[in-house]
């Protein structure tokens, strides 16, 4: 299909984009790191005190802040997605070139996020994951069957993410300046994708609501099926469904946004 | 469709709604008339310069006549498609240029934007290959293709912005003043290629600019728009009378002296002994020549033509009074 093969070039593009930016990749990779290392001590501490908080042992724990650390960027929690560039866009007016082009707007920017996520996941990711994995004594599935169903399980949280961050981005169609929009999120995402605290942890009503929230298909829920946690076929049904509200939504969202709103600049 | 009516459009207007300030969460609605009840045609292969003040309307109209502004009212049609309802269709047959926004990928080199351009039109391996061979060859982008979009200079983004547009053989091209910003031999450049684009190819253009030299040196028709009407449609050579243009007689007297009185001539500028004098475009310079050389001491003279920016400014002027 030659739609295939374009978004194909797209998501290559995007992989290739943030490639091309070593230092900032150096740098992340020592930010995740020193990241990791404050968390790890903070979550043994915390679970010398209280053994199997949240169902999890300490190398589970362990494993858990390290698998976070490695998805921070790749599923652009706190930020950092192409989301930016397209808030950006619509700013500027830019995204009118988007729009004489002959694909689906959202597609192009999901291929390019993708392409975006697996490099951060490659580049960014890996090195703290080994690194805490190597120095502590993390809980590591030997069967590869859970590490295939691991990865399945990013695909989706993937496409949730990009779920989330489009419909922020598209809010500057009408906000012109999202950057209070994109704030709101990267405080929900951290809080609610279980990036601070393992949601398993959250007690009573608090615990049920962030666990049904789309954020835990980010962390959450890969972290569950690599942990031997969940059943991967209800988490990834969980997850689908999420992936397929939230994409709805940011199409309805997109044809509201260009045949209604202004696009900018002459 | 026929060649003849290939861009038409049938009193089209654009109405945006703004909303105002006006007060403690109080906002005041306010219609503004982008475009208003425009028509024409446009027939395939013409070379057509869409000019106009700032905010005249021309990208509004560029942006109707591509799908992603529908009309509020109106009739638009671009090769038989209706642009709104299936910009998607048209996207394939249009190439579109902007001097200001880039199509290219900022952080890769210029190769990669191609051969994502290759995908996304479904471009045919031969053809593209073929495309790309003669639009790096005319357009001088072969030392480029490797470089990373962002280390290019404005003049040779330009070129690879027009080279992208152009490598899925559009059966229009809309430029939006594709020389702005360029320096002089950059201009020519670019201008040479349109001019070869639209003989060999017989690709319709629609060009806008500020830069009237683009208009002189390419377009055989000139549209002028103003506050969202079209003003005038017609050859660029018809403009002087258009606009009620005036010659200008540079006269250079012996010595200074009280400003010449030969009807129906007006003086418009002394500087010593050298004077302008103004006269309708339509008039024949000899006997206003004869009638000076009788009375004055003349030195030296020169018979100015009507400056086309002047024209056009006031036409813009008088219609912003009437």
């Amino acid at each position: 299909m030659g739609a295939g093969r374009l978004y194909a070039a797209v998501a290559a593009g995007g992989f290739r984009r943030y490639a091309t930016y070593r230092a900032a990749t150096a740098a992340g990779v020592f930010t995740n790191t020193a990241f990791g290392l404050i968390l790890v001590y903070t979550y043994r501490a915390l679970w010398d005190e209280k053994p199997h908080l949240g169902g999890y042992d300490q190398a589970q724990a362990v494993t858990y802040v390290w698998l976070g650390q490695a998805l921070l960027s790749t599923l652009a929690i706190g930020g950092g997605g192409v989301e930016d560039e397209l808030m950006e866009r619509i700013r500027t007016g830019d995204v009118a070139i988007d729009l004489y082009r002959p694909v689906d707007l959202q597609m192009w920017w999901l291929a390019a996020d993708l392409g975006r996520a697996f490099f951060q996941l490659l580049g960014r990711g890996l090195v703290p994951f080994a690194f805490g994995a190597l120095f502590f004594p993390a809980y590591l599935p030997t069967d590869a069957g859970t590490w295939v169903a691991l990865l399945v399980a990013l695909l989706l949280a993937m496409l949730v993410g990009f779920g989330i961050r489009y419909l922020v981005a598209l809010s500057a169609f009408w906000l012109l300046d999202g950057t209070g929009v994109s704030q709101m999120a990267w405080l929900l995402g951290y809080f609610c994708s279980g990036m601070l605290l393992p949601l398993n942890v959250f007690p009573g009503a608090l615990g049920e609501v962030v666990r049904a929230l789309p954020w835990s298909s980010l962390l959450q829920a890969p972290a569950d099926v690599l942990l031997g946690h969940a059943d991967p076929l209800r988490t990834y049904l969980f997850q689908g469904a999420w992936a397929a509200v939230l994409l709805g939504a940011g199409r309805l969202l997109q044809s509201v946004a260009t045949r209604r709103v202004v696009v900018q600049g002459g | 469709m026929q060649d003849s009516d290939f861009i038409t459009l049938e009193k089209v207007e654009k109405v945006f709604e703004v909303r105002k300030k006006a007060g403690f969460l109080k906002r005041e609605r306010r219609q503004v008339r982008a475009v208003d009840s425009i028509s024409f045609t446009v027939a395939r292969g013409e070379m057509v310069g869409y000019i106009g003040p700032n905010g005249a309307g021309k990208s509004t109209t560029i942006k109707m006549l591509t799908g992603i502004l529908m009309p509020s009212a109106g009739r638009l049609r671009v090769a038989g498609i209706d642009p709104s309802r299936e910009r998607t269709r048209l996207a394939h047959r249009i190439g579109v240029v902007f001097g200001q926004r880039t199509t290219l990928w900022w952080d890769l080199p210029l190769i990669d934007s191609y051969r994502l351009a290759h995908r996304m039109y479904r471009i045919p391996d031969a053809r593209y290959r073929e495309n790309l061979d003669r639009c790096v060859e005319l357009l001088e982008l072969g030392a480029l293709l490797d470089v990373p979009v962002r280390q290019l200079s404005l003049g040779q983004r330009m070129r690879g912005d027009i080279a992208a547009a152009l490598l899925h053989d559009p059966e229009v091209l809309y430029l939006d003043e594709p020389t702005i910003g360029l320096d002089v031999v950059s201009k020519a450049k670019v201008r040479g290629f349109l001019k070869e684009l639209n003989t060999e190819r017989g690709t319709t253009v629609l060009l806008t600019t500020h830069d009237l030299q683009d208009i002189e040196q390419l377009c055989s028709r000139v549209m002028v728009i103003d506050h969202g009407r079209l003003m005038y449609d017609g050859p660029l050579a018809g403009l002087h009378e258009a606009g009620e243009g005036e010659r200008t007689l540079v006269v250079d007297l012996e010595r200074e002296l009280p400003p010449i009185e030969v009807p129906p001539c007006r003086v418009v500028r002394v500087e010593g002994p050298r004077q302008w004098l103004a006269f309708p475009a339509g008039q024949s310079a000899a006997p206003l020549v004869a009638a000076i050389a009788a009375a004055y001491p003349l030195v030296d003279l020169s018979v100015r033509e009507p400056d086309i920016e002047a024209v056009i400014a006031k036409m813009y002027a008088e219609k912003a009074v009437s």
